[in-house]
């Protein structure tokens, strides 16, 4: 086990699996950096410090510094995974997703079915969402729930360093394209890494607290919200199921269910806006699955119906806080 | 190109407010009181000041993540801007917006951007506005090197040439999309007004560090789309004089770069020069301008720092009309 963070954990298994085969490609805004200056390139390796070295290591056919043209990213992975090579495009935001929606949504996600099982398209899109740093409407969305909306898709959001490798090392072994979600906030945190050959299923979430008294679904940044929330809560003896979800498509049903069936009690934790959400598909899967084990209605804990703010203090009043996390348990657990 | 000394006055006024509002910013931003991503408009006040200074408060354009200086010459309020960019309830966008998001439709400026490359159909948009309106208003799209190779703005010129409306794509070129170089991503042998002369359009190039011959040459392009001859494209050479966005180590930069464009590429030095030396304004003159502006955005921080925060409870207003 090696101590690392999530942005080290992605760049060495970035590292590891190019190594490993060399039809792994990466393309992107900067992913080299400095290409076309007095400085020269290598000079930053991604604007999230994601990429560095594999210029050097694996060369320009590799690895591909993009002009600012998003659709074409994408589409050039589609048709290069199409191709036989296994593409890694990177989005330096997820909300640059609306740039690209096209070669996402009615081209990677579709071809397999539409050609009647017949090919396979392994790109993986390395999104990196999530407010907590300012960055404004444009800048902070987390679109995971349109994707995870999409057949064809799968939608992968690790929390921690090990799953960081576990969940992009499957995604890069297997033939589905991969969504692949950073969150600005998380690139920090650290934790201990499995050597070697490490994969992670999709599809399994993980238990991160068992207490019995109430069921708390979250991903991304929400995870370690709702830990604070626990903490909390463990003082007054209430104990918290927190499963985070490691990848909204496929979803851990099971883990869902088996939890509510115990404690009867739901609340999904969510970076985004209530309409639409993971939030409320997971609350209707459970009452159409578990309805007769809920003892209080589930809640949901989510940003407000708007776009992100600027101002600091707005975006702490739009993000959900271990607060608002912490008074939807008490609402489910005091609901007669 | 003849000027009054109330016009060069002006001009150079508009250029030292945008420079002297980055470079404050500059510094602000190092105590952390200010949030998020600013990109700073240093280097380039010649094209904003230089085009802007031709059009109307009738006439529309949309600009960039690197818009302060677009904003402040098409005459948006310099302390609402101070306040939006601290994040404070009295900012031109309530502190929803910062620094990427200033918008004043009320002075034809529609918005900064976040999305590069997201600006130019819109300028295409409110040109074919302009054009059922027939009051002669133009749409002007300010974009990056790094924009033009978007597809939006490919599609946006070809629609505006097969629409034939008075829209106007200025690229300004400062020779860097964040680290990468225009050497590199710009496939068109580094020239942008090629493309636009690709699609159809008559497009200018003009010295982008230079106020006079960038209001020159788009002197000659408003004229022609005024008159009704559809759309047209001009490319200056400009330089960015601070980080693609602050924070930035610049590691990109040549050696000795930074220093020899703010040596050999300064518009407002370049004025300076100019002036004084046809002794059509005296250092004093410009002297004066210096330290108002110096104490026009010493007051415009002081009142943004003690401005209010915006009200939490307001977080979700705003994003639909109110009809009932
Ligand atoms: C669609 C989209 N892709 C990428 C980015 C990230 N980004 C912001 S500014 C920028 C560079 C823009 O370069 P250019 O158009 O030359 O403008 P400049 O920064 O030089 O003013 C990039 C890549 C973005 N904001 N939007
Ligand atoms: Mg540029």
């Amino acid at each position: 086990m090696a101590i690392m963070n999530i942005r080290e954990a992605i760049v060495s298994t970035l590292h590891a699996e190019m190594e490993r085969d060399s039809d792994i490609i990466l393309l992107g805004e900067d992913v080299v950096g400095g290409n076309g200056t007095a400085g020269g390139p290598e000079a930053i390796g991604g604007i999230w410090g994601t990429s560095p070295g594999l210029w050097e290591k694996f060369g320009p056919e590799r690895v591909i510094d993009t002009p600012i043209s998003e659709s074409a990213i994408i589409g050039a992975a589609a048709g290069a995974a199409l191709a036989g090579k296994r593409p890694v495009a990177e989005l330096m935001f997820a909300d640059f997703v609306g740039v690209s929606l096209d070669q996402i949504w009615n081209q990677m996600a579709k071809f397999r079915y539409m050609f009647g099982g017949k090919t396979k398209c392994p790109a993986v899109v390395r999104l990196v969402y999530g407010a907590g740093m300012s960055t404004a409407a444009q800048h902070s969305q987390s679109v995971y729930a349109m994707l995870t909306a999409m057949p064809g898709l799968k939608v992968v959001l690790p929390t921690t360093p090990a799953d960081a490798k576990g969940l992009l090392t499957e995604a890069l072994r297997g033939d589905d394209p991969v969504m692949y979600f950073e969150h600005k906030t998380l690139y920090g945190v650290k934790g201990e890494v499995p050597e070697g050959d490490y994969r992670q299923r999709f599809g399994e979430a993980r238990v991160v607290r068992e207490g019995g008294d109430v069921t708390v679904i979250a991903c991304g940044r929400m995870v370690s919200f709702s830990e604070k929330a626990a903490d909390k809560l463990a003082a007054d003896g209430i104990g918290m199921d927190l499963l985070d979800l490691r990848t909204t498509s496929p979803l851990d049903e099971d883990a869902i269910l088996e939890s509510v069936e115990q404690t009867g009690r739901l609340v999904v934790v969510d970076e985004t806006p209530p309409r639409c959400s993971l939030a409320a598909d997971i609350c209707a899967m459970v009452a159409q699955r578990a309805f007769s084990s809920l003892k209080a209605p589930p809640q949901m804990v989510t940003a407000p119906h708007s776009p992100i703010p600027f101002a600091r203090n707005l975006e702490r009043a739009w993000v959900p806080s271990p607060q608002k996390v912490e008074e939807a348990v008490r609402r489910v657990l005091a609901f007669r | 190109m003849q000027f009054n000394r109330d016009e060069l006055l002006g001009a150079y006024r508009r250029m030292k407010v945008i420079r002297e509002f980055e470079e404050r910013l500059h510094e602000e931003i190092k105590t952390g009181e200010i949030a998020g991503f600013t990109h700073l408009y240093a280097g380039q006040e010649a094209v904003a000041v230089g085009i802007c200074d031709q059009l109307t408060v009738e006439d529309m354009i949309v600009s960039t993540h690197r818009g302060h200086g677009h904003c402040i010459a098409k005459g948006c309020d310099v302390k609402g801007m101070m306040k939006e960019i601290f994040g404070r309830a009295g900012g031109l966008c309530k502190g929803r917006g910062g620094s990427m998001h200033i918008a004043d439709l009320d002075v034809g400026m529609l918005g900064a951007n976040g999305i590069v490359g997201g600006g130019a159909p819109q300028a295409v948009g409110a040109a074919i506005a302009a054009r059922i309106d027939g009051k002669g208003r133009v749409g002007i799209a300010f974009s990056g090197d790094g924009a033009c190779n978007q597809g939006t703005t490919f599609e946006a010129m070809n629609l505006a040439v097969v629409t034939k409306v008075p829209a106007i794509f200025v690229f300004e070129n400062n020779h860097y999309s964040e680290h990468t170089g225009d050497a590199y991503a710009v496939g068109t042998n580094k020239d942008i007004a090629s493309r636009a002369e690709g699609f159809g359009m008559k497009a200018w190039r003009a010295n982008g560090c230079d106020f006079f011959e960038t209001y020159t040459a788009f002197a000659e392009l408003l004229e022609y789309v005024r008159a009704g001859n559809g759309p047209a494209a001009i490319e200056l050479d400009t330089e960015r004089y601070y980080g693609h966005f602050e924070g930035d180590p610049q590691r990109y930069r040549g050696k000795g770069e930074i220093d020899r464009i703010r040596a050999e590429r300064d518009c407002l030095k370049a004025f300076r020069a100019k002036v004084v030396g046809a002794a059509l304004l005296t250092d004093d003159d410009l002297d004066k301008v210096d330290a108002e502006v110096i104490a026009q955005i010493e007051e415009a921080v002081a009142e943004a720092r003690a401005d209010e925060l915006p009200d939490p409870a307001t977080v979700a207003d705003d994003v639909y009309v109110e009809y009932y």
